[in-house]
């Protein structure tokens, strides 16, 4: 049996090897751990930021500042522990230069600490709770906070009508987090909070909670759902008539999500929410990353997908300017600051919170030759993450 | 009369060190100095091999199947988490063992549930309660951090000297030496007449009864064991990872050290050690090929070894080891320890 | 009070779907006392070859359901005739192992060839949104949901008590050496039921796209509740299940419903409570073999 223990150690530490080989013949490689969920419950998060980073080595090139870029892609299901131990294996084995990605708030911050004691940049793709680029002075966010598109949906809510909300929000922080930035300005501006309901994360049935919706008569529900569940959710809302009884929808923009978004029936029509990103979005560069990325994937980029594409793009920036200098320090000290035009708009990373500074746009669902969008019809400017700038 | 020494004899043989237990723990020490560049892989596994361990000793020498172990893991790994976030216990080695002595307690009293009962029903109704309990967890998010688990766990360095570093070995060696403390008390246990009687219950309740064991209250004795063991593990997990999270209780992790125990074979305590190996490591090798699609060639492979006869692939990998042990001991030493599979 | 029967409806329509879903699954054990974890693989089967005979092919929602249970069947009896038989004399901890690797397999290889998105079958108009019948609100889909379970479990009722081949099956549960005893082909008795019981859960598949959603992790996720629908109601009748399916529904809407925060509670301490009290079921026997 030590035999057999042993051969298969060696198996794979020769596996391992192997993945490096490729790596030590190309010194001047900079190496970019990509830790995403692949399987599991949130996969198509991980899924969209794969498809978007190959997407943009694809149209980029994969050398910059003459610097060969190398992707390692790791699986870590979305569970935290995974995500530690790949991102420490990443970092001590692999010597990669930049660890990336990060589906889900608890995976973000567990690698946190490895990204300071390492000094290796931390470039979170997806997660969206606020807290996370406070734990390290090494992170850096290019996805979104759930406090940037809840407050102003907030406020909208307030100011169009709205009196009487009854919320459903994911169990977990970024729900959490949607839920008080968005209570906080709704209330403030007049409006009242008729029911709360928190939804656990794994849940196959909405039925019964969104029956306790429908019993408390608000003008509108305010939804928060990881995106993935989003389809699914609508589609009870439908079954259970709740847009016959003129119940909207309105929310961050994570129950909208492009990728679904086509697959939820007429239901989802008249919905508000706001959020940085729609694949309708009327500029020249969306339309040009929306048409690739469709034909390279046969399917329709997400949110999710461009929090990749700009994270890689900033990575690609960020080298330019330093010069192929891949040391930690100088690509967190290039990326502060950094202003581009994304898909999404305009956005840059805000220099003293590492945070993404971003347009968040407000918009309805409608039929766009004869397939459902978010359409956009109100903009609000360069909003930075006001869970922090509340402090 | 005469049987009364033969089965002493027995039972003192079967306790003797093998020479192939004295190599397979040469061999664990060695790939500690000889891999320094995996100690977080190996950690993880050593980890899961007392994991295992724990679950080897009720299922393989019970016979009580359980689903739910991930529940004792949880509970130690909250233990030790919470313990070590608000600076209870600073000393590791001591917050280990309280972890431990804390999944045992809810051992106890789970145990008058467990004990009832078929396979199937002790199955549902241990998984109920680890799912109980992850639901209690989230639950209860001020004390355990619901969804986002503990955060900002800080561990104290071992008995005051060794600091957990970036990469692992200290882990690696105090998780190793964990794990072979524990392994030679399960030894102790089950080759003590004690043991021997929960072979006897496993074997058949009904005889063991009318032979005088207090079927009962030795199933309620060898559950707390395990939970403490499972508990330990899960102390190690947060003292290792510095995380604590909802899914130490999952049923995904449950689930899996049931397929590492039962690939490695039940009732002779290597086989969680073993399953333990080479279920992370064909984890590894395949989610490194392959991060999309591993679960389809980790599924096929059990399959295979399910088609195949796990028997079987025990005597393959046998072989090899056994000639070489008899060549240099030049006798009939066997390292092939034999398995027996309650069904 | 029109809120409490609009939750029964909902749980009553969640319970009938569970028990299609696992009827197959309590025959399987019963009858053959084989632990088949992969029972969800053959639903999510069921499920995917429904939407994309629907999505794709634009075939009308009605005419694929019967032919998800007609492909579920077929797989599982190839399946059956090819795998599954050279397991059953083997223990359970093999049959857990086997078939917990083809749930792998399965989810894989349904992320591979449909992607990993949640997928949803278009549904004809008719059977979308709510009506109210004295205030009372059903929803078409969830009505749908009942009758056609209904009608299935009032025929298998009936097949099971009246007709020769029910009788075999029921000799073969009780006690399978006295039936091969009698000149019952009992192998023959179990690879029909065996088929049979994937074809319900390929059916529950298809139909529960709407309401479980559908996903290459369908059959993990959803195992849980087979196991409690089988141990709760005991697997040597179809109405253990079937009340078991009931109550495991109306708890859980129920539960969700009135305590929010406590919802998974409701149901795995009405399970551990069951469990303690009647070991091997509501109507499980005393005896266990």
């Amino acid at each position: 049996m030590f035999v057999r223990r042993q051969v298969l150690l060696a198996a794979g530490a020769v596996a391992a090897a192997a993945a490096a080989v490729p790596a030590c013949a190309q010194e001047e490689a900079v190496k970019i751990g990509l830790i995403v969920p692949m399987t599991g419950g949130q996969a198509s998060t991980g899924r969209q930021i794969d498809n978007a980073i190959k997407l943009y080595m694809q149209q980029k090139g994969d050398t910059v500042a003459g610097k060969k870029i190398e992707i390692i892609l790791r699986d870590d299901a979305a569970v935290p522990d995974n995500t530690k131990r790949l991102a420490q294996e990443l970092i001590v084995n692999e010597k990669v230069n930049i660890i990336a990605g990060f589906g889900v708030t608890p995976a973000a911050l567990a690698a946190a600490p490895l990204a300071t004691q390492a000094k290796v940049p931390e470039i979170v793709m997806a997660a969206g709770t606020s807290i996370i680029t406070e734990r390290s002075p090494y992170v850096v966010r290019t996805s979104f906070t759930l406090p940037q598109s809840s407050t102003i949906i907030g406020d909208w809510a307030a100011k169009n009508g709205i009196k009487k909300v009854a919320t459903l929000t994911s169990d977990y922080a970024p729900g959490n987090d949607a839920l008080a930035s968005f209570k906080e300005h709704f209330v403030a501006g007049g409006g009242e909070i008729v029911e709360e309901v928190k939804v656990p994360l794994a849940n196959p049935d909405f039925a019964p909670f969104l029956q306790r919706m429908k019993d408390s008569k608000p003008d509108a529900m305010f939804v928060f759902v990881p995106a993935g569940q989003g389809g699914n959710f609508m589609k009870q809302y439908a079954e259970r008539g709740l847009d016959k009884s003129g119940i909207r929808v309105i929310g961050p923009g994570d129950v909208m999500d492009d990728d679904l978004l086509n697959n939820m029936g007429d239901a989802a029509l008249g919905a508000v929410t706001a959020h940085l990103y729609s694949a309708a979005h009327p500029s020249q560069i969306n339309k040009e990353f929306v048409a690739a990325y469709k034909k390279a994937f046969n399917n329709r980029p997400g949110f999710m997908a461009v929090g990749g594409y700009d994270g890689i793009h900033l990575i690609y920036e960020a080298l330019k300017k330093t010069g192929g200098d891949a040391t930690g320090d100088k690509l967190i000290a290039a990326m502060k600051g950094m202003k581009w035009e994304s898909p999404r708009g305009p956005i840059s990373i805000d220099p003293e919170t590492r945070d993404i500074v971003q347009n968040i746009y407000i918009r309805k669902v409608e039929k766009v030759d004869g397939e459902l969008y978010n359409v956009e019809f109100a903009t609000f400017e360069a909003v930075k993450d006001p869970g922090k700038t509340k402090k | 009369m005469t049987t009364l020494p033969d089965v002493s004899t027995s039972a003192i043989a079967g306790a003797r060190w093998r020479p192939g237990e004295i190599a397979f723990w040469i061999v664990v020490v060695a790939c500690g100095f000889l891999f320094p560049s995996r100690y977080l892989i190996m950690t993880d596994i050593v980890r899961l091999a007392l994991f295992a361990l724990s679950l080897d000793l009720i299922l393989g020498y019970a016979g009580i199947v359980s689903l739910g172990h991930a529940a004792f893991f949880g509970v130690g790994a909250y233990s030790a988490g919470l313990l070590a976030l608000h600076g209870i216990i600073n000393e590791p080695v001591v917050a280990l063992v309280v972890a431990g002595f804390a999944a045992m307690v809810l051992g106890f009293f789970t145990s008058f549930l467990v004990i009832r009962g078929v396979d199937l029903t002790r199955l549902m109704v241990t998984l109920g309660i680890a799912l109980l309990l992850e639901a209690l967890a989230e639950r209860f998010s001020g004390v355990t951090g619901g969804t986002d688990g503990l955060q900002g766990i800080e561990m104290q360095p071992i008995l005051g000297r060794f600091a957990f570093d970036i990469f692992g070995k200290t882990g690696f060696f105090y998780s190793s030496i964990v794990l072979f403390l524990l392994f030679l008390l399960a030894r102790r246990i089950v080759h003590s007449p004690f043991g021997l009687s929960l072979r006897a219950i496993r074997n058949n309740p009904l005889r063991g009864a009318a032979i005088g064991i207090p079927v009962n209250r030795r199933l309620i004795a060898i559950y707390m064991v395990s939970a403490f063991y499972a508990g330990i593990a899960g102390a190690l997990f947060t003292q290792t990872t510095a995380l604590a999270s909802l899914d130490v209780f999952s049923f995904e992790r449950s689930a899996d050290l049931m397929l590492m125990l039962v690939i490695g074979g039940t009732g002779y305590l290597y086989g969680g050690l073993i399953g333990a190996v080479v279920f992370k490591m064909l984890q590894e090798l395949f989610s490194t090929i392959t991060p999309q699609y591993w679960l389809f060639w980790i599924g096929l492979v059990l399959v295979v070894i399910v088609l195949v006869g796990r028997a079987r692939i025990h005597r393959w990998a046998l072989w090899v080891p056994n000639l070489i042990i008899r060549q240099l001991a030049g006798r009939r030493a066997v390292v092939a320890v034999p398995e027996s599979d309650p069904s | 009070m029109t809120t409490l029967f609009t939750i029964l409806f909902d749980g009553v329509a969640y319970g009938m779907l569970l028990f299609v879903l696992a009827c197959g699954l309590a025959v399987t054990l019963g009858l053959m006392n084989f632990v088949n974890l992969a029972h969800g693989a053959f639903a999510m089967a069921g499920g995917y070859i429904c939407a994309v005979l629907v999505n794709n092919s634009g075939w009308p929602f009605f005419a694929a359901l019967p032919l998800a249970f007609v492909a579920s069947a077929a797989i599982g009896m190839v399946l059956e005739r090819t795998l599954y038989r050279h397991l059953y004399a083997r223990s359970h901890l093999d049959q857990v192992l086997f078939s917990i690797g083809l749930v792998f397999m399965s989810v894989a290889a349904i992320d591979y060839i449909m992607g990993s998105s949640r997928v949803f079958i278009k549904l004809p108009a008719a059977l979308e949104g709510q009506f109210d019948f004295f205030g009372v609100g059903i929803g078409r889909y969830r009505l749908m949901i009942i009758v056609i379970c209904g009608l299935l479990t009032v025929a298998l009722q009936l097949i099971l008590a009246r007709t020769r081949f029910g009788s075999r099956l029921r000799a073969a549960v009780d006690d399978p050496r006295a039936a091969i005893g009698l000149g019952i082909n009992v192998p023959q008795v179990f690879a029909f039921t065996f088929a049979f019981g994937c074809g319900l859960a390929g059916l529950g598949g298809a139909l529960s796209a709407e309401i479980l959603g559908l996903d290459p992790y369908f059959p993990l996720k959803f195992m849980i509740y087979f196991l409690i629908v089988v141990t709760v109601g005991g697997s040597s009748s179809i109405t253990g299940p079937f009340l078991a399916s009931l109550l495991l529904g109306i708890g859980d809407v129920a539960g969700k419903y009135y305590v929010p925060k406590m919802g998974p509670f409701v149901i795995y301490t009405i399970m551990i409570v069951i469990l303690i009290w009647r070991p091997n079921g509501l109507f499980g026997r005393t005896a266990a073999r």
